[in-house]
């Protein structure tokens, strides 16, 4: 193991030949801070998006509406009667009417406050609440038509795809957007390690002359970017942690916004953030000094 | 300890070195003179593998170099120690650290070495200036200091490239004296210069020859010193 990492890191005496300071060595490290801070961002915007949406399916899959229109002397009629049919239907917690108030309340946002609702020919509506995977809704629906012919029975099946579909779709760009972070992490490390081994020429030639061979040289300068992208990205990252741990979360709370933090064990994974950002500056170092000491040649 | 065979190098269509044939056994002294741009770098960036001849073969250390890949050039350097007339060092790091610095390429223990580094440091007159860095050295410093880098893997073979170039007559003798001093310690000298009084200081003091390099050909100048 310590001759695999040595193999990978070179010794610490060889981290020295490499100048400790410098234009890209400043570069290095406040461009992985900086993408370690975004990444965090994008992270906690994944987790976010999926909790919120685990919530909303959970939410939807657990409720319907019946929904009565029928002439007005019929609707309680048929409300009773459909109330009937749903509680003695297996896979049914529990169906309540939806009173005045509640229903006022619904309307509210369009219709106003002030809602005169009893001269209104509103349909009744029955809150459903179901168990498990739910009830037979085929039969379900037969049963009422049977027995309520203006009951309507919805599943919420028609606005649980969207849902899930808009979830999935911010999932993708959460994911996206942390793989783009990693892509302009190795493109900024391996600028920066290509302008470092560029201003190291003369550096580079003296060690050629003493005898050094390039995979010498390459983890060198492997290790001394490494690290420097590593400590940048521990910086990033804890800056970013710094900054969400007050973030105020609304436990249940359906808003993206309002989750956008880490929970309980999730704020173990940005700290894999640097480790990651380490792990692409060495690929990215290695395959752009092993190019420049091939060129240089 | 060097062999040429036909060896020949140019830039583009100018050739520099034109069919060389030529030994340079173990211990021996060979001056390398011929007016500038005659190719005596080329040569000798051949005889240290910094460039394989376009033609021919070089043989070093019973090796042919013309095949070898580039780790292995990088191992035989190690045998052959360089000093330029421009000596480059590492800026950041101290005269010892740039001293130790082939220790350091090659893996071995420094604080294993710090005697040999110490003798070292003593014998180029260094030893006050372990911690100084190299732009805080004076000219003629900066070559004694090629010179203990050049040497403390104890080489087989020093190639000098006018390291005198660049300091006054005074530490141009203390520097060939060095190279008289390594030569009787057995190792082969191969020194280039255009300054025909150092070739002539050298004169009683070791048994030197003297190679003429002129318009790409190489050649024996007189019956040696």
């Amino acid at each position: 193991m310590v001759r695999t990492l040595k193999f990978l890191f070179g010794s610490r005496a060889s981290d020295k030949i490499v100048p400790p300071r410098g234009n890209s060595a400043w570069l290095t490290f406040s461009a992985a801070a900086a993408m370690a801070f975004i990444a965090v961002f994008a992270l906690a915007l994944a987790l976010a998006v999926d909790r919120v949406a685990d919530r909303w399916s959970l939410e939807l899959a657990q409720t319907a509406t019946v929904r009565i229109v029928a002439p007005m002397d019929e609707i309680d009629m048929q409300t009773e009667a459909a109330l009937k049919a749903l509680r003695t239907t297996p896979g049914i917690a529990s169906a309540e009417v939806l009173n005045d108030e509640a229903q006022a309340a619904l309307l509210a946002p369009w219709l106003g406050e002030d809602l005169p609702i009893d001269t209104l020919p509103l349909p009744k509506l029955i809150e459903v609440v179901v168990l498990g995977d739910g009830p037979d809704v085929e039969n379900l629906k037969l049963r009422l038509a049977a027995e309520a012919p203006g009951a309507r029975f919805d599943d919420h099946s028609k606005w649980r795809q969207p849902l899930r579909s808009a979830a999935n779709q911010l999932r993708l760009m959460a994911l996206v957007s942390l793989m783009l972070v990693a892509g302009t992490t190795a493109i900024i490390v391996t600028l920066a390690a290509n302008a470092s081994l560029a201003a190291s020429a003369s550096i580079i030639k003296t060690l050629r002359l003493i005898g050094a061979t390039d995979g010498y040289i390459a983890r060198a300068f492997v290790r001394r970017i490494t690290f420097r992208t590593l400590a940048g990205a521990i910086v990033g990252a804890a800056l970013a942690m710094l900054v969400m741990f007050p973030y105020p979360t609304l436990q249940g709370s359906g808003e993206i916004l309002a989750n956008l933090t880490f929970v309980g064990l999730h704020w173990v994974l940005p700290v894999s953030i640097p480790v990651l950002a380490a792990i692409t500056a060495f690929v990215a170092t290695q395959v752009a000094a092993t190019r420049h000491l091939r060129r240089a040649a | 300890m060097i062999s040429l065979t036909n060896a020949a190098f140019g830039y583009g269509s100018t050739p520099i070195i034109r069919d060389v044939t030529q030994e340079l056994p173990a211990g021996s002294f060979h001056f390398l003179t011929g007016p500038s741009g005659a190719g005596k770098t080329t040569f000798l960036k051949m005889c240290y593998l910094a460039l394989r001849p376009q033609q021919g073969t070089i043989e070093i250390f019973g090796q042919d170099v013309t095949q070898m890949t580039r780790d292995q050039v990088s191992n035989m350097r190690r045998k052959i120690g360089v000093v330029h007339q421009d000596c480059q060092f590492l800026d950041h790091l101290s005269v010892q650290e740039n001293i130790a610095l082939p220790l350091k390429v090659s893996g071995r223990d420094i604080d294993e070495n710090m005697d040999n580094l110490g003798d070292l440091l003593n014998w180029v007159g260094m030893s006050h200036r372990i911690d100084a860095m190299p732009d805080q050295l004076s000219g003629g410093e900066r070559q004694r200091l090629a010179l203990a880098r050049a040497v403390i893997m104890s080489p087989d073979m020093i190639v000098a490239d006018e390291p005198t170039g660049n300091v006054d007559w005074e530490m141009a003798e203390r520097l060939l004296t060095l190279l008289i001093e390594l030569n009787k310690m057995g190792k082969t000298i191969l020194l280039a210069t255009h300054d025909l009084s150092l070739i002539r200081a050298a004169k009683g003091r070791v048994s030197a020859k003297v190679l003429r390099l002129k318009n790409g050909d190489l050649q024996l100048a007189g019956a040696g010193l």
